[in-house]
């Protein structure tokens, strides 16, 4: 399969180990994958805050660029966010409407309708839960609230886990409670961010794990920095960052993949 | 000021606008009726299941063994004495005195000859302050929904006027197994027959979670709920 | 009415603390049951602040949450009976006037009166007179979301009328001059110790050796309150139902206050927003599923009752309904927030709400808290607010609504209310945003300029440690006041793609 990704802003400019798995992955399963350089932000950001007529020069530049998904250029969209693929799926068409831009609201639809996020992709469109991972830590997961509620996407993440080798998967008390993290959220109402975030941390480390992993590194970059302030040593990583992981490349927890300038 | 009327209902037909949305239509999917027949064994397990977790009292009885039983309820209210000696007369006194609605079938009451019996009508009510002395209320009721432990009361002479059923602090409510749904669409379709009359939905006895969400039986209404099953 | 202007700093008494944990006095009435408090940050920093206010609210919601969970699970066609309660809500608002007139028509055929009123004042007016009329100076009330909104009690006192609030939760609240912080369970903030407290010292008749076992209080309040039902000429009730098609109205409860009010006094009054219809009768069978399993978490709430008019030897002979407007035709005037009005105040969207499970009901500064509370607020006063950002969009809400309202949604929409009317008028904080939402727009919509401005977090690496940083000056401490944020990498993934693809290309050409 032909694969565009949608790397997101916040793992582009911050967490790029992300999307590089996503890629290398993706390779490893033997699809080729696409990386459409005028991307930028699929406009959620905007979109949440209420900035919707901020939001329709994003939006319409993300669909822009996805755009030949729609006419078969590429089989499909991934996106490695469950946030993101919420916002393509439930927001730009709005947000289009809304400005009166009818046509690209409609070709908003046809990419949303071609967007997955990577365990829908891989569970769903690829068919794999073993996807030859190799990752010999205890880990435990947070299935982040737009993976779970707008999206749905169950328990796959779970299951992609699962069958990763070596790996230890201990379930996470009140998993499915929100981090807190709630995108400008966590700077509009900072205080009661970090009221739930503590709560949150406060079930990672009761699992006794070594790594926290999810599908959407805004809310693991939350939780991360909880984590980090609170000096406990449990890792963030992200899904693709542990299904990335061979006994021939194997991704060591806490160590950046950093690539030389 | 009748121009409020006029008012709030020209404002609700500019706030729906010259478009106003179409009426929707209205998807039922959900289960008209349960799987299982009126007064079927089912049906009456799940009832008397239900109401147990309410804490509700229940009994089964035959319409033969229905009059003893309720003199065995009802003999000593309060403080019901159980192994009653027979013809021996419980304490007389109001507290121990029983209403009831007119239309009660009176073989019911057979047992309780040494009581103090007192009826009720909607033209000679008692008083809050009377039902307030009187201990315990029998009455028939219209329909019983299984799923969800309930019984309704329809006001009709056979269960009175709601205040009878709500003062006393014991009620004994009397069912007839055929008079059990399962689910509480059948209830409410056979409800809609008489729809003007005053309905009183019970569930387990008068209950609170306002502290701290722990449920505690017993508040305003009646603090007992005997619920008399009888085949 | 209360004795303070403004802000309910409290009367009586400092709002509840951490550092005066023993305090029994609430928040005090305030002037607009709709607007009062500090903004929602700041109240919910206090409210954060409260270690026992945490620890009852995170007991009771996590007791709840469970309950509702259990008895949903057991229906199997619950996702149904949501699609119906859901359209027919819809229905009712498509054909409103319609409806109501219906009802007017039965209710008044069965010899009920019915009242119109715009607002909070004129709903009030009605009131007062009606009791007035009666000659008596003390009324009995049932729990009504309704009457707390337009502030009847307040309203009534200033008539010198006395409103005994005659629900469990309700009459604590009002014995403690407090507000209610949940819809369905007015004192959830409060625990045993302190409610018995409060009955001590303010109820007048409780029994000196009291004990915090929820069953001896809830007897203190059964003896406190007989008397007054038994003696009542006046009662006054909100109602959760009210059908159309036969003019009969609904009371859910579980304490039997409800039955008394409804039942022993000669009058009742029953106040009702003009949303609280159902089309017809038999589509009650729908309400009474989805409504107790939601709130309550039981298969059914203990006493529902329902009375259509006046039914003569039985019941109150006198009968007045107040249909309630008060901002209603103004949220059903928005077509993306209209929905709210589908709310049959369940309160299953406080229960799962994080936010609202950490803060409390009195940090949203108005009768209706929450996650519900935080969308019609705001539409009700039809004012700016914050309370449309007082949510992290988890969609906890949604999932549960038993009437399917889109709450995260609408918080959305309502969020791009808040940002038209800032950009009307801006204060500091608006300005700042604007700016920023501006200069990212600019940055995210273009590849080339967000792949420049990508780079730009790089500088940060300068001040990391260890590769995380702990301290960024102001507005970047807000975010690490609490957390670090990790140090930003070498190369933009945007970067590492147009290197390696460039790798590639030398490849192919050697
Ligand atoms: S919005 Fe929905 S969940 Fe919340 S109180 Fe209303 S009906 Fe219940």
């Amino acid at each position: 399969m032909r694969i565009a990704l949608a790397a997101t802003c916040i793992a582009d400019a911050m967490f790029p180990q992300a999307p590089r798995a996503v890629v290398t992955l993706l390779e490893r399963l033997g699809h080729e994958v696409v990386f459409p350089p005028a991307q930028a932000c699929c406009g959620q950001m905007h979109v949440n805050t209420g900035y919707l007529a901020d939001a329709v020069p994003v939006v319409r530049n993300h669909v822009r660029t996805f755009a030949p998904v729609a006419d078969g250029e590429w089989d499909a969209v991934v996106v490695p966010s469950g946030s993101c693929t919420g916002s393509i799926r439930h927001q730009q068409r709005m947000v289009l409407e809304r400005a009166g831009l009818d046509q690209e609201a409609r070709a908003a639809t046809a990419v949303a309708e071609r967007t997955y996020e990577l365990s829908e992709l891989l569970v769903d469109v690829l068919g794999v839960t073993d996807v030859g991972a190799w990752f010999p830590h205890r880990v435990t997961y947070h299935p982040t609230c737009h993976s779970l509620r707008m999206l749905g996407v169950g328990d796959k993440p779970e299951r992609l886990l699962r069958a990763v080798d070596g790996l230890e998967l201990v379930p996470l008390e009140q998993a499915e409670g929100c981090c807190g993290f709630g995108g400008t959220f966590s700077l509009k109402n900072a205080d009661t961010s970090a009221a739930m975030l503590q709560d949150k941390v406060g079930h990672v480390v009761g699992t006794g794990a070594e790594v926290l992993t999810a599908g959407d590194w805004s809310c693991l970059m939350h939780i991360g920095g909880g984590l980090s302030r609170g000096g406990t040593g449990v890792r963030p990583m992200h899904l693709a960052e542990i299904l990335v992981s061979t006994r021939e490349a194997p991704v060591v927890p806490g160590e950046r993949q950093e690539v030389a300038r | 000021m009748s121009d409020a009327r006029s008012e709030i209902l020209s404002r609700v037909r500019d706030a729906l606008g010259a478009a106003a949305p179409t009426p929707a239509r209205i998807p039922r999917a959900y289960r008209p009726a349960g799987e299982h027949a009126a007064g079927s064994d089912e049906v009456l397990d799940l009832l008397v299941d239900r109401l147990e977790d309410y804490r509700a009292h229940v009994h089964r009885v035959t319409a033969a063994g229905l009059p003893g039983l309720l003199a065995d309820l009802l003999g000593g209210t309060p403080g019901r004495v159980s192994g009653r000696v027979p013809g021996a007369a419980p304490a007389r006194g109001a507290r121990s005195a029983v209403v009831v609605p007119p239309g009660l079938d009176p073989a019911w009451l057979a047992g309780l000859a040494d009581v103090d019996v007192r009826a009720d009508t909607r033209d000679a009510p008692l008083a809050a302050t009377e039902l307030d002395e009187v201990g315990a209320v029998v009455t028939a009721a219209r329909v019983a929904v299984a799923e969800t432990g309930t019984i309704v009361l329809d006001g009709e002479p056979d269960q009175g006027r709601r205040a009878i059923s709500l003062v006393p602090d014991v009620h004994v409510c009397v069912v007839r197994t055929s008079q059990v749904v399962q689910t509480v669409p059948e209830a409410v379709r056979l409800l809609d027959a008489h729809p003007e009359r005053p309905l009183t939905w019970i569930s387990g006895p008068s209950a609170t979670s306002d502290i701290e969400l722990d449920r505690v039986e017993g508040v305003h209404g009646p603090r007992t709920l005997h619920v008399v099953l009888v085949r | 009415m209360s004795t303070f202007l403004g802000m309910p700093a409290a009367r009586g008494g400092s709002a509840p603390d951490a550092a005066a944990p023993d305090t029994l006095a609430g928040v005090g009435r305030p002037d607009d049951p709709l607007h009062w408090g500090a903004s929602f940050p700041d109240a919910a920093r206090t409210a954060l602040a409260n270690q026992q206010l945490r620890r009852n609210l995170g007991n009771a919601t996590s007791t709840i949450r469970a309950k509702r969970a259990r008895v949903v699970g057991e229906v199997p066609d619950w996702e149904e009976l949501r699609d119906a309660g859901s359209a027919l809500k819809a229905d009712v608002l498509a054909r409103l006037p319609e409806l109501l007139e219906q009802l007017e028509r039965n209710v008044t055929a069965r010899g009920g009166v019915v009242h119109w009123a715009r607002d909070a004042a004129e709903a009030n007016r009605i009131v007062a007179d009606l009791v007035r009329a009666k000659g008596t100076d003390e009324v009995v009330k049932v729990k009504s979301m309704a009457t707390q909104e337009i502030g009847l009690n307040e309203a009534l006192a200033e008539d010198g009328i006395a409103a005994v609030e005659t629900d469990l939760a309700e009459l604590i609240v009002q014995l403690a001059d407090d507000m209610p912080s949940h819809i369905l369970v007015p004192a959830i903030h409060r625990n045993r110790t302190e409610i018995r407290d409060i009955f001590l010292e303010r109820m007048g008749d409780a029994p000196p050796d009291l004990t915090d076992v929820p069953r001896e209080l809830a007897m203190a309040a059964r003896a406190h309150l007989r008397r007054k039902f038994l003696s009542a000429k006046v009662a006054i009730s909100g109602a959760n139902f009210a059908v159309a098609d036969t003019g009969t109205l609904a009371v859910v409860e579980s304490e039997g206050n409800g039955r008394m009010c409804l039942t022993l006094p000669e009058t009742l009054i029953t106040v009702m927003g003009i949303e609280k219809l159902v089309p017809t009768f038999d589509d009650l069978e729908v309400f009474l599923q989805l409504l107790p399993r939601s709130s309550t978490g039981e298969r059914m709430n203990p006493y529902t009752s329902m009375w259509t008019g006046v039914t003569p030897g039985d019941g109150p002979q006198e009968f007045h309904l107040v249909l309630l407007d008060n901002g209603r035709t103004t949220v059903l005037a928005d077509e993306a927030g209209r929905s709210a009005l589908h709310c049959i105040r369940c309160s299953a969207c406080l229960n799962v709400c994080p936010v609202y499970e950490r803060v409390g009901g009195h940090a949203y500064g108005s009768v209706y808290p929450g996650p519900i509370g935080a969308i019609l607020t705001p539409q009700l006063t039809g004012e700016k607010s914050d309370l449309p950002y007082a949510s992290t969009l988890c969609g906890a809400c949604y999932e549960v609504c038993p009437v399917k309202i889109d709450i995260p949604s609408i918080l959305v929409e309502l969020r791009a209310r808040e940002v038209e009317l800032g950009g009307a008028a801006p204060d500091t904080s608006d300005r700042v945003w604007q700016a920023a939402m501006k200069a990212a727009s600019f940055a995210m919509a273009d590849g080339d300029r967000f792949r420049r401005a990508a780079r730009v977090p790089r500088v940060l690496r300068a001040i990391s440690r260890h590769g995380v940083i702990r301290r960024l000056p102001f507005p970047g401490s807000l975010w690490t006041r609490s957390r670090d944020l990790p140090e930003p990498p070498r190369q933009t993934f945007h970067d590492w793609w147009e290197r390696r693809a460039r790798q590639a290309r030398q490849e192919d050409e050697r």
